[in-house]
């Protein structure tokens, strides 16, 4: 099985690299981008009985490494 | 004192810790990350700077989770020291072993440059042959330093005095310039709950001989070796 994680800062959390990128978009005068927030996707290929026991392997992926829960959410997308 | 040093793949500080420990008097040994156990006696447990599995997923993602940390945890949970600079300190984060992230920094540059530290504490077995509010010339060389963490943690070390070093001017004073990369409160440095780990962004092994420019990092190394 394929699934796609995506993690994300949480609100509220400064992003440095997310304002870098927007004020590079602004000089190259792309219009309408009012915030960057950057984050990161991982494409997993998953061994599973079936698609919830796939997920809750790529939970503890998620939880145990893939993102630092102090500062970042993150998504399952079973594809 | 026996101290042992863990080496993980892209440390690149190791020897100038090694050294500092030396000069203090500690006996010292390196662990390689995939060890599952640390000497027999070691009394503090030191992770080096560096750039640890190339700063991969995050600073200090990957080898907080490598095999020696499982002896790291292990070692701590017993009362053991442990220190970790700069990378070490983006490890012990990672680990679980200290609250809160080393985020990029605020401006977004690497910084490397001379830095004045605030003692904040000098009954800990890290900072003792300091004086309490002293301020100490060492350096920081990194690109996430930026101290966060959650108003929950950072209320439980902040009211419990587990801040060991904060950022500060040449007065000791705590301003905005003089906290370059951002971090929350000017956290330099920070204590466990038990105070037997300290995490720390600044370079105290880079100031310990004249010859380098300075000395006021022998006062960490001097503590733990007393």
């Amino acid at each position: 099985m394929k699934a796609r994680i995506i993690v994300t800062l949480k609100t509220g959390v400064l992003d440095p690299q997310g304002k870098a990128i927007e004020a590079a978009l602004k000089s190259l005068a792309i219009q309408g981008v009012e915030g960057v927030r950057q984050g990161k996707v991982f494409d997993i290929e998953v061994a599973a009985p079936d698609a919830a026991a796939a997920e809750a392997t790529l939970r503890t992926a998620c939880e145990k490494l893939l993102a630092n829960t102090v500062v970042e959410n993150y998504t399952i997308e079973m594809l | 004192m026996h101290a042992a040093v863990i080496v993980f793949p892209g440390s690149n500080r190791e020897s100038d810790v090694v050294r500092a420990l030396r000069r203090s008097g500690a006996r010292v040994s390196l662990v390689w990350h995939a060890d599952h156990e640390l000497p027999a006696g070691t009394d503090l447990a030191v992770l080096p700077g560096g750039f640890s599995y190339g700063d991969y997923l995050r600073c200090g993602a990957i080898a907080g989770r490598a095999a020696a940390m499982d002896a790291v945890r292990a070692h701590a949970a017993r009362g053991g020291l442990v220190l970790g600079i700069c990378n070490g300190f983006q490890i012990l984060c990672e680990s679980g072993l200290l609250p809160g992230v080393l985020m990029r920094n605020v401006n977004r540059r690497f910084i490397c440059h001379r830095q004045t530290l605030r003692v904040e504490r000098t009954d800990t077995r890290f900072t003792s042959a300091y004086r309490q509010g002293q301020v100490i010339d060492v350096c920081v060389a990194h690109g996430e330093g930026n101290y966060f963490a959650d108003p929950e943690p950072l209320a439980g070390i902040e009211g419990e005095g587990r801040v060991a070093f904060r950022y500060c001017d040449a007065a000791g004073t705590i301003t905005v310039e003089a906290n370059r990369n951002g971090s929350l409160n000017a956290i330099a440095g920070v204590l466990s709950e038990n105070r037997n780990v300290l995490g720390m962004m600044p370079h105290p092994e880079n100031f310990v001989e004249d010859l380098i420019g300075g000395t006021d990092g022998r006062g960490l190394f001097d503590s733990l070796a007393a």
